[in-house]
């Protein structure tokens, strides 16, 4: 039980698979300038991370080796056709919104990562909770990185107003670049940075360091 | 042709694949540690690219459109729902076949571009080219400039943050905002950067 707690625990932080595996780096920048969105697509990385593992984990024994990788590219593209489908006719004000990014979940490399590197070596079972995981690290970035532009771009959260803005009468100036594409680079960046300098383990080995001074 | 020209540029500079979009993402942050590599990589996109885009729009308006099963007797016939497993399965057999191709006909190319051929089945920006296609229903024609144009830009992209990444590995970045942190923050500046194209009209 303890093992199935840890693989769901563990890739929110310790081995989130934005900020240390470098798997999906795509989708979670350019869906995060709102919280809406972002959750939306969160929960859609889950739910398909999710099921592709324990479809995969339960045929992973009939799969031929040299041919796995269509093998699992269908079953993921499958899924998020439903997925798809599935948001086109309950939210599909949403779906407009997210355009490409939801067919975009098919080369998300978590996905693919996650099939390949666990579910095809594991047991459905613990497969999909490891799916689990993985798309609640993700998702948990995707919220915080949303947050904040939301927040200090618009000065809401899920559309309600937070700060009150200047054009309103209110006080709060907004900060138009956070809703700018390169401003998910900056608060990921230093989200990475925040989180390793908490985890001191996450740091990167550099390739020069400096000689200490030889007077 | 001034349409054609107007629209390679916009998919190069202005509506660039990797810091406009941020396609292709997750290679383009792991694999530009040296400019060498980072250009093979590039050249393997725009090849690809310039293949599946025109491919997946002939598939597109032949089998998949609303309506396009009319020459088959089938005009209601709709079958769009079905285009994320095909543009996928058709990026998936071209790069194959590319690498089976060049391996018999041109080995030094294939040599050059080694590792990085498989992995472009699973770049997003090849996908995400084929998607912005059907969205905005470009015609035959254009989506081989598009193709062409995304790839390139995407190519420019890569080389341009090796060359960045190269020279700052001497220097002295803090602890925890070393590799991954720096990459990103330097991405992001270059998107900045990139974003004055955007006033561009054509």
């Amino acid at each position: 039980m303890s093992k199935m707690k840890e693989v769901v625990t563990k890739p929110i932080v310790d081995d989130n698979p934005i900020a240390l595996q470098i798997l999906g780096i795509c989708s979670a920048l350019a869906v995060t300038s709102s919280l809406n969105v972002a959750l939306v697509m969160g929960i859609a990385v889950t739910v398909v991370t999710a099921f592709s593992n324990l479809f995969i984990a339960a045929i992973r024994n009939h799969i031929p080796n040299n041919i796995r990788i269509i093998v699992q590219m269908t079953i993921i593209a499958s899924l998020v056709i439903v997925v798809d489908q599935v948001l086109k006719a309950f939210a599909y004000e949403l779906s407009k919104q997210l355009s490409v990014f939801v067919g975009l979940i098919i080369t998300n490399c978590i996905v693919m990562g996650r099939a390949e590197a666990f579910a095809m070596k594991n047991a459905p079972g613990i497969s999909f909770m490891d799916g689990i995981g993985n798309g609640l690290g993700y998702s948990a970035v995707l919220i915080f990185v949303g947050t904040v532009r939301e927040l200090f771009g618009s000065g809401s959260l899920f559309g309600i107003e937070i700060f009150s803005l200047v054009n309103n009468g209110g006080w709060y100036v907004a900060n138009g670049m956070m809703l700018l594409p390169p401003s998910a680079f900056f608060v990921i960046g230093l989200m990475i940075w925040a989180l390793r300098a908490w985890k001191k383990g996450q740091v990167e080995k550099p390739d020069f360091t400096l000689a200490p001074n030889s007077k | 042709m001034e349409h054609y020209i107007s629209l390679f540029v916009r998919s190069i500079f202005i509506e660039n694949m990797a810091l406009a979009f941020f396609l292709g993402m997750c290679t383009f942050i792991a694999i530009s540690k040296k400019v060498k590599t980072a250009i093979g990589l590039g050249i393997a996109v725009v090849f690809v690219l310039g293949i599946t885009v025109p491919v997946n729009n002939l598939i597109y308006t032949t089998f998949l459109a609303d309506g396009a099963l009319a020459w088959a007797g089938l005009p209601e016939v709709d079958l769009s729902f079905l285009g994320l497993i095909s543009y996928i399965g058709v990026i998936a057999a071209i790069v194959q076949i590319l690498e089976m191709l060049l391996d018999k006909y041109v080995p030094a190319l294939y040599n050059a571009l080694g590792v990085f051929l498989p992995l472009i089945t699973v770049n997003c920006a090849i996908m995400g080219a084929a998607l912005f296609m059907v969205e905005r229903d470009y015609n035959f024609g254009e989506s081989i400039v598009y193709g062409v144009g995304a790839g390139l830009g995407w190519a420019f992209a890569i080389t341009a943050l090796a060359g960045i990444r190269e020279k700052l590995k001497y220097s002295d970045v803090p602890h925890g905002l070393r590799g991954l942190g720096i990459t990103f923050i330097t991405v992001g500046l270059m998107s900045l950067g990139f974003m004055s194209f955007s006033g561009v009209q054509l």
